[in-house]
């Protein structure tokens, strides 16, 4: 097992570098994700942005390693979680990791709650792992016995449920998920993923399966939680209003790679990349004419044999030789603003 | 959940009474004349109508049908020409013999189904698909006294690990009565000894019928759990750090087992009509035997209880297995 | 997609299953061994009863490929010659039972209201009943004979083709085309025959198919317990009967009679559930 640490910086949160995925399917090997580069600190709200199939949710689902590697093979690249590489770990340390470290929520608030088991035992089955682990988060020390850790958990998953936002939480605590109305479902996939006060949040498209008010609220929701505990999210999203509403950074996916990441006002407002000019430029906005909205021509690649070099490429207007050589790195002066094309100069954009 | 199970329970009776009019219509319905049977080939005329008066045959059907009906009730459900008595004291001692053989193969068949079903389920690969499909065919397909034929070949003759048929040796002296059920009175009177030799003469003719069901219900598993394990709960509480065993014990079992669960019910059934051969090839005293000798006999009273007695079972099985999945699955009952 | 090219697609997804093909090959050759099986035995006169004490009990040779039994006749001639009665007797049962069971379930699912609660009650009743027993029963009753053992099993297979049938018809009964078929006046039997049925016919043979072996099963059955064949009819539960006397010592006798019946039920299954998975698109794995 071995830690790669950053010279001379201070850890980072999460740290994936060159990350690079295979898929096996019946028609071949779908090279998925290409190189892909990701920093999250500590606090940070992430937004992870890109069209279906480019590679966010299993990005995502990377982190905690939740990808089956039958199929999957991870052809290169490290993830490092507070310096420790994920991809390298033992599989009962990766289960110390989530939910403690790393919490999960995912799109459909109806699918991912257990039918047969009431909401609270669910929440409190999360606190109760999680109290093996790290027995303070319940209250308790390690040597407690499991019926005072049973309580506990019980306990603490009303607690969280009642945070959420759900009125009644130790009654509710006895309903079964289809008594819970969709919004609220989503509220208790909250407060699951959230129980064990973990240090990110990976939100796979929370709002996608609910309607525009419940989206509101639930982002709304999700920032005041993280705010007063510090956690970082990475948030999975392929609405950019979304990430403009609660996301601090933002990264933009095209076919595995990102192709640009930094603050979320330096990349909405000046975007770089052909790719994020494209896709801010396609979002409706108030006062345009109708007939004017613009689209990106062109299809996404196919990742069982993907152009050469910049994926990009095929589709974008300032394509050139040079781009099909290789796959752009993800460079930038700082942080705040990087990006993945051969075309910009760092020293151009401040 | 009080509500449920009244209004289930309530359902079960006009299904009992239907029952108790299709037997009786059965009974009727044969061919061949009981009346002269029981008269036997000497008797003369008079006798013959006196019998027929006797066995209420002169009335209306449907005033038959009351007297049967009402007989019933009271205990009086016929007297049997091969054991000269009644037909409800045959039953008592014959039906928990068959009892205790169709618990035990379908305790073997749900054990080693659930546990063979998961397995197969959890480590899945294209061979197992295969062979799981056909070992549970071949086990269907196999009949029940050939596997019992063979089993007795194998186990008794060459090995001579088992004995070859009946319930409990003869010389030993058999537990106080309770149950009927040998295996249990012997648990209940603490006789571990007689307990052994009991289970030693149960074991292969329940062998012989849990097969079919043990294939089936492992399939069935297998099935659901695979769907179970695809679901979206499944990831989130992976996810979130709970352990694979208790994944599976919490999480994807009690979801798993409701199909299976009907399955159950009804191979229970169909095993309590089933045990006539296997009752045969091991000489076990169970009603699949006595009703075979009523048949042979044109015996029809006993014909007539062993089947209503088979039918009320079935259903009430099959209703203690709905109260469960009540139980199992809240969207049932509150839903 | 019309009816030929469904068929044509039915049978590609057939032969992808090849487990179902082996079941597809082993019932053609059982039923060309049923219907030739006089033929093909190597002592025929034995299936029609002939004896030959001095070769009693012959183990497995090159002359007796099964050995003899104790009339000293062939067994392989007797299985055989066995193969047609529980064949056949297989196969009228499962014919038989779906006749009865598709009219009574036609007629409950198309007219429904009382009919349709009384019949189905009748049906649901009757399947709670134990069918081997009753099966049993009415054989002995109606005395020796293979029509009567068909006829007696038959009568305990029909529910579950009229529930099937019902279910199926209900489904169909609000179909446009039947509509249009009313509309223009046509009569119910009418409806019911041309209309409804043909496009209800896959899973009736889907359950017909997969009926066949547990019947030919049931035959033998009763002919182990001695009801419905008398000797010296060859059928496998009665050879098998016999020859319970004689094991340990002579088991050829027994293991290749219940050989037989195991590998034709298996044969029947193993059709039965390749058709299910083509014909059935809900099919279960």
């Amino acid at each position: 097992m071995s830690s790669t640490l950053d010279q001379g910086a201070e850890m980072s949160l999460l740290h994936i570098q060159n990350l690079h995925l295979s898929m096996h399917s019946f028609e071949g090997d779908a090279h998925v994700l290409n190189g892909v580069e990701l920093k999250i600190e500590k606090g940070q709200i992430w937004g992870l942005a890109g069209e279906t199939g480019c590679g966010k949710s299993i990005t995502g689902l990377s982190i905690s390693r939740l990808v089956n590697t039958p199929p999957a093979r991870y052809l290169d690249g490290q993830i490092l979680f507070n310096g420790r590489d994920v991809l390298k770990l033992k599989e009962s340390d990766m289960r110390q990791l989530r939910g403690r470290e790393i919490g999960m929520i995912f799109q459909d608030p109806t699918t991912n709650l257990n039918p047969v088991l009431r909401v609270g035992e669910q929440i409190a089955d999360v606190a109760y792992e999680i109290g093996r682990i790290a027995p303070e988060i319940l209250g308790l020390t390690a040597t407690a016995r499991a019926s005072q850790r049973k309580k506990a958990a019980q306990k603490l998953g009303v607690d969280m449920l009642e945070r959420v936002g759900i009125a009644n939480a130790a009654q509710r605590a006895r309903d079964y998920p289809h008594q819970f109305s969709g919004g609220m479902r989503q509220r208790v996939l909250i407060a699951m993923a959230l129980v064990g006060q973990p240090k990110l949040l990976i939100a796979d498209e929370p709002t996608t399966a609910l309607d525009v008010t419940l989206q509101a609220q639930v982002l709304k929701l999700l920032s005041e939680l993280v705010s007063s505990s510090g956690t970082a999210v990475l948030m999975i999203t392929h609405n950019l209003g979304a990430v403009a509403q609660i996301c601090s950074h933002v990264a933009v996916m095209y076919a595995g790679h990102v192709v640009e990441s930094g603050l979320t006002q330096e990349v909405l407002s000046h975007p770089q990349h052909p790719y994020t000019r494209a896709l801010i430029a396609a979002l409706p906005k108030p006062g345009i004419q109708r007939g004017t909205l613009s689209t990106l021509p062109g299809r996404v690649p196919n990742l069982i044999d993907p152009p050469p070099g910049c994926r990009f490429a095929p589709r974008c207007a300032q394509a050139s030789h040079e781009c099909t050589l290789a796959v752009p790195a993800l460079v930038g002066k700082s942080d705040t603003h990087r990006i993945a094309c051969v075309h910009v100069q760092p020293e151009v954009f401040a | 959940m009080l509500h449920y199970i009244v209004r289930r329970i309530l359902l079960l009776l006009p299904v009992l009474l239907g029952l108790s009019m299709m037997v009786f219509a059965i009974g009727r319905l044969l061919p061949g004349d009981p009346v002269l049977l029981a008269a036997g080939p000497n008797a003369t005329k008079e006798e013959v109508a006196a019998l027929a008066v006797e066995f209420g045959l002169d009335k209306p059907v449907a005033v038959q049908y009351w007297n049967y009906l009402t007989g019933l009730l009271h205990g009086d459900w016929g007297r049997s020409l091969q054991s000269r008595g009644p037909v409800l004291e045959d039953l008592k001692v014959f039906l928990p013999a068959t009892l205790e053989l169709v618990l035990a193969a379908m305790l073997i068949a749900v054990v080693f189904g659930i546990l063979l079903g998961l397995l197969a389920a959890v480590k899945r690969n294209g061979w197992i698909d295969y062979s799981v499909r056909l070992v549970s065919l071949a086990s269907i397909s196999m009949p029940r006294f050939f596997l019992g034929l063979l089993l007795q070949l194998v186990f008794a003759m060459w090995l001579g690990w088992a004995s070859l048929g009946g319930r409990f040796p003869l010389i030993a002296s058999p537990p106080p009565l309770v149950t009927g059920m040998l295996t249990i009175d012997s648990l209940l009177a603490g006789d571990l000894p007689s307990f052994l030799l009991a289970l030693q003469y149960l074991a292969l003719p329940a062998m012989a019928m849990s097969l079919s069901p043990l294939a089936t219900i492992t399939r069935m598993m297998r099935a659901s759990t695979m769907e179970v394990l695809q679901q979206d709960y499944m990831l989130t509480a992976r996810a979130l750090g709970i352990p694979p065993g208790k994944l599976l014990r919490k999480y994807v079992l009690r979801n798993a087992l409701t199909s299976t669960l009907t399955v159950i019910g009804l191979y229970f059934g169909w095993l309590l009509g089933g045990t006539v051969l296997v009752e045969s090839v091991f000489d076990w005293p169970g009603i699949g035997l006595y009703a075979t000798k009523a048949i042979m006999m044109q015996d029809f009273m006993p014909i007539m209880g062993v089947v209503l007695t088979i039918g009320t079972l079935f259903v009430t099985f099959n209703l203690l297995i709905d109260l469960l999945y009540g139980v199992i699955n809240p969207k049932v009952r509150l839903g | 997609m019309n009816e030929s090219q469904a068929w044509a697609r039915a049978y590609y997804r057939l032969r992808q299953n090849w487990l179902s093909l082996v079941g597809l090959v082993l019932v053609v050759f059982l039923l060309v061994v049923a219907l030739a099986g006089n033929q093909l035995a190597p002592y025929p006169e034995h299936i029609s009863g002939s004896v030959d004490t001095a070769m009693r009990f012959q183990a497995p040779s090159s002359a007796h490929w099964m050995g003899t039994n104790e009339m000293g006749q062939d067994v392989l001639s007797l299985v055989l010659g066995g193969a047609r009665i529980s064949l056949f007797g297989g196969l009228a049962v499962v014919v038989l039972a779906a006749v009865v069971g598709t009219m009574v379930g036609a007629v409950a699912g198309y007219f429904g209201g009382w009919t349709d609660e009384v019949l189905m009650r009748l049906a649901d009743l009757k399947l709670t009943l134990p069918g081997l027993i009753l099966a049993m029963a009415v054989a002995a009753a109606l005395g020796a004979g293979t029509m009567n053992m068909v006829l007696a099993i038959s009568l305990s297979w029909w529910p579950g083709f009229a529930r099937l049938v019902r279910g199926e018809v209900i489904s169909k009964r609000e179909e446009v085309y039947v509509l249009a078929a009313r509309a223009l006046g046509a009569g119910s039997v009418r409806i019911m025959w041309r209309h409804i049925l043909p496009n209800i016919l896959s899973p009736i043979i889907v359950k017909m198919s997969l009926d066949v072996g547990f019947a030919v099963l049931t035959v033998a059955s009763l002919g182990f317990v001695g009801i419905g064949v008398k000797p010296p009819t060859p059928e496998w539960g009665l050879m098998l009967s016999t020859a319970r006397g004689f094991l340990p010592d002579y088991w050829w006798t027994a293991i290749f009679p219940g050989l037989a019946i195991f590998l034709t039920v298996l044969s029947f299954n193993l059709l039965g559930d390749g058709l299910r998975d083509v014909l059935d698109p809900r099919s279960r794995r």
